[in-house]
């Protein structure tokens, strides 16, 4: 009974934090409708820098509370920053370009972090004046714990009042229903915003400062908080303060006692609880309807540019392709063959994108999905390589098929949310499960039989499957099921009213994206000869979010070509530094600010102006 | 004379890539009630939009109290002066009445009457009634009195007041009217959109007649209500 109730007061702590992070995304939420990827890194940097202030001035309460409100204050001032410098400018943006251009500050951010200070976990010391526990029911409870539970409850009374008895509070209520009518009654919204931002992100610092008596400080606090962060905003609602508080609570109590029941899939009950959450009460448990996301369909002013010429340079360049291995070394063909794997990666994830509407932050998971199932079928069962290759395409598929179902339910930023739930589910399992999966320590040695063992025999055959798998995609872009599709993304009331059945063309697409999704995973597995649980988690499906957004969302052959450009950046120039990920982090910025049509888009914008 | 409170002049506007103004000119003297007519899809919500900076639009004259407005965001043009009471209200309906009374406050403005809420809740005694109920809990009526009484709060010299008439029972547009004829006794000058043309007539001292965004005939109301082919050419429907 006593350990019961401790396990639920610990739970009531973890609940705190997650509250203090989540509430202030979404606040931002409420306010900018743009979720904001890189809130998880103002609770990491707000930690780091709680840390270096507690260890200097930390030694007397005075000295531990300053420094936490410290920590806070300047989060609050580079949230701000961000606002002026990035977000400001993806207000009138597809949420694609949102999310994009937030994570590329996540990637920059951990960069920049580990450069400050290093890459070694850190611990802080405790709180003085709580360092002791107290005896609850004769078990011991940290006293700092205590506080934390306290903090909870006091915040979001602060928060309350802050929204419900100042002018400043009026007016952000305001703008979050009528940004417009606000601005014509004379109030400057980018003043409101940056506000806002402010906020949102000292909170994110105030929660990653008060961790560090608590937990070691490191470099992957910021993702995990955010994911946790999304599913809390998600469930109680978008823009939502208390649902937030609610959330939390639920969420925190499902990670106390989930840890008791089932120790081994916790990641899995938060990310499940959020799916079925969002099955029954479609808008959060204290969301409105009104209060969901529009979704901007990715910037539809010129239709698909289609058709013939696509076909045309295609088969051109298809003889070129295949005689490639005539004059390319191995290290040429090792690339060549990852880029014709990672185009098949993209186009998949364009269906879905460029021609659905559906921008899915979870693609990896099919992906790897038809990695880890090639990897299994050899290392469990023995299969030969074409076996291990059809099974890929099919566990994708069949994933897809279940996710799929709950994901086309909603859209916009929800399915973007949902998919991203989903491939975390897929990571943890396969993260978790040690005894089949080997956890962080993959599969090794699934390596080609010896007749396709030879670099160019093995890039003949992917060249040859991933080449029929994009000629399939590109059949369906231009056959009546594209077409539906497209309906449905532009104009989902028009198209149901016309007999199209919008929420079935979306599954289908889900499941063919990610059969072939799961294709390219498989191949990609026989290629690299080994697979890891890297290959499911959000920065891959980042980085196929980034192929298809450097090609341009509206033209068939764009992700072809942000395939190219993309490995060939990762492979010539990323791989030389080790600030890969403030590179990849300002590419992304950088194409989300100036390129949002991508390359091809570019090009053919240039093309057409003379 | 002295120069007119606010000039337009070759006034064009985008909605996207679709033109809907071009070449819109207009003048609202001090004190004076300037109603802008057109059937429906004309532009009159356009032109006051625009006005305001809530549309793309350019224009070679875009003058208000002697302050150029073409480059300013609609939240410097309502600080100037101009207040914009839209169409379809818009409410912020999770505010109470008194709240979305305080998000159109600003501070009071030489030559242009001043308003407390307890000066609008005279004005409009039904406001008071609620003062602390949501904006989801209205009727239209009590709503279009709201709006206009939010936007007095930024305590404007001129109004843009869109289709006020619009959707509201008669004896609530009889109390619009004599809303509008108060207002401009207090001295504020307004530019109204209006279809109904009993309603134009009962207010305003001169008209603007548009069709498909282009400016067609102007003269004093009088003259409007006596001219049958003007009307039958541009309004009657």
């Amino acid at each position: 009974m006593s350990f019961l109730l401790v396990q639920a007061l610990s739970g009531l702590a973890t609940a705190a934090t997650l509250f203090l992070v989540s509430s202030g995304l979404t606040i931002v939420f409420g306010v900018t409708r743009i979720v904001n990827f890189a809130h998880g890194s103002f609770y990491m940097v707000g930690a780091y820098a709680g840390w270096s202030l507690i260890e200097r001035f930390g030694g007397t309460p005075a000295g531990f509370w300053g420094s936490v409100a410290a920590a806070a204050l300047a989060m609050g001032v580079l949230g701000a920053a961000m606002e002026i410098g990035l977000l400001r400018r993806l207000y009138r943006s597809p949420e694609l370009f949102q999310l994009l251009g937030t994570f590329g500050v996540v990637l920059v951010v951990q960069d920049l972090t580990a450069w400050a200070w290093g890459p070694e976990d850190l611990l802080g010391r405790r709180a003085p004046g709580l360092k002791g526990s107290i005896d609850i029911l004769d078990q011991p409870f940290p006293l700092y714990d205590l506080v934390l539970i306290g903090l909870g409850p006091l915040v979001l009374g602060l928060l309350w009042l802050l929204f419900n008895r100042t002018r400043w509070g009026t007016l952000v209520r305001a703008a979050t229903q009528d940004r417009e009518m606000t601005s014509a009654l004379g109030v400057d919204p980018a003043r409101l915003f940056t506000g806002v931002l402010f906020l949102g992100c000292a909170l994110a610092g105030l929660g990653g400062a008060l961790q560090v008596p608590r937990e070691s400080v490191t470099l992957q606090m910021d993702m995990a908080i955010v994911v946790e962060a999304f599913v809390v905003v998600v469930v109680g609602g978008m823009g939502s303060l208390t649902g937030a508080f609610l959330a939390s609570l639920l969420i925190g109590q499902l990670q106390a006692f989930g840890i008791l029941v089932f120790p081994q899939i916790t990641l899995v009950l938060v990310f499940l609880f959020m799916a079925v959450v969002l099955v029954l009460r479609p808008h959060g448990l204290l969301g409105r309807p009104d209060e969901a996301p529009p979704t901007a369909p990715a910037t539809v002013t010129v239709p698909l540019l289609a058709g013939r010429h696509a076909g045309t340079w295609a088969l051109a360049l298809l003889p070129v392709l295949a005689a490639a291995p005539l004059v390319a070394g191995d290290y040429a063909l090792i690339l060549l063959t990852e880029v014709v794997i990672l185009a098949l990666f993209a186009a998949s994830l364009h269906l879905l994108i460029g021609l659905g509407g559906l921008v899915s932050f979870g693609h990896a998971a099919w992906f790897g999905l038809g990695a880890y199932g090639s990897a299994l079928l050899v290392r469990h069962l023995d299969a030969p390589m074409p076996l291990a290759l059809a099974g890929a395409p099919v566990l994708a598929g069949l994933g897809a098929l279940v996710a799929g179902w709950f994901c086309v339910r909603r859209s916009g930023l929800y399915f973007a949310m949902l998919t991203l739930a989903f491939a975390q589910i897929v990571w943890s399992i396969v993260f978790q499960w040690y005894a089949v999966t080997g956890g962080d320590n993959g599969i090794l040695g699934v390596w080609p039989p010896g007749w396709a063992a030879g670099k160019a025999t093995y890039y003949w055959l992917t060249l040859a499957l991933c080449g029929g798998a994009l000629w399939l995609l590109y059949r369906a872009a231009f056959a009546p099921f594209g077409y539906a599709l497209r309906a449905g993304r532009d104009s989902g009331l028009r198209a149901e009213s016309v007999g199209i059945d919008v929420r079935r063309f979306q599954w289908m697409a889900f499941v063919l994206a990610g059969a072939a999704a799961g294709l390219a995973g498989g191949l990609y597995a026989f290629a690299k000869g080994s697979v890891f649980p890297t290959l499911l988690a959000v920065p891959q499906s980042v980085d196929a979010l980034v192929m298809v957004l450097m090609g341009g969302i509206q033209t068939i052959t764009g992700p072809l070509a942000g395939a190219v450009v993309f490995h060939l950046l990762e492979s010539e120039v990323m791989s030389l530094t080790d600030w890969w990920r403030l590179v990849l982090g300002l590419i992304i910025v950088a194409l989300v600010l100036v390129f949002p049509k991508g390359i091809v888009g570019f090009l053919s914008g240039i093309r057409s102006r003379t | 004379m002295s120069e007119a409170l606010l000039t337009v002049d070759g006034l064009q506007a985008w909605y996207g890539r679709a033109h809907i103004l071009d070449g819109i000119a207009l003048t609202v003297g001090h004190g004076e009630v300037v109603a802008l007519m057109g059937r429906n899809g004309a532009g009159k919500t356009t032109t006051l939009k625009a006005i305001m900076g809530l549309v793309e639009r350019r224009a070679t004259t875009l003058r208000f109290d002697r302050r150029e407005l073409s480059a300013l965001p609609a939240h410097r043009i309502a600080r100037l002066g101009v207040g914009y009471v839209p169409e379809d209200r818009r409410i912020f309906a999770d505010l109470t009445v008194e709240e979305n009374l305080e998000v159109g406050r600003q501070p009071p403005r030489p030559g242009a009457p001043s308003w407390t809420p307890e000066k609008l809740f005279a004005l409009f005694p039904n406001l008071a009634e609620m003062r602390g109920r949501r904006g989801t809990r209205m009727s239209g009526g009590e709503q279009q009195m709201l709006t206009l009484a939010r936007t007095l709060m930024g305590n404007p010299s001129l109004l843009l007041l869109d289709e006020p008439s619009e959707g509201l029972a008669p004896l609530i547009v009889r109390q619009m009217a004599d809303a509008v004829r108060r207002l401009k006794a207090e001295g504020l000058s307004v530019l109204l959109s209006e279809q109904s043309l009993s309603f134009a007539s009962a207010v305003a001292d001169r008209a603007c007649v548009i069709e498909t965004g282009r400016l067609r005939w102007t003269g004093t109301m009088t003259e409007l209500m006596t001219d049958n082919g003007v009307r039958a050419a541009y309004l009657a429907v």
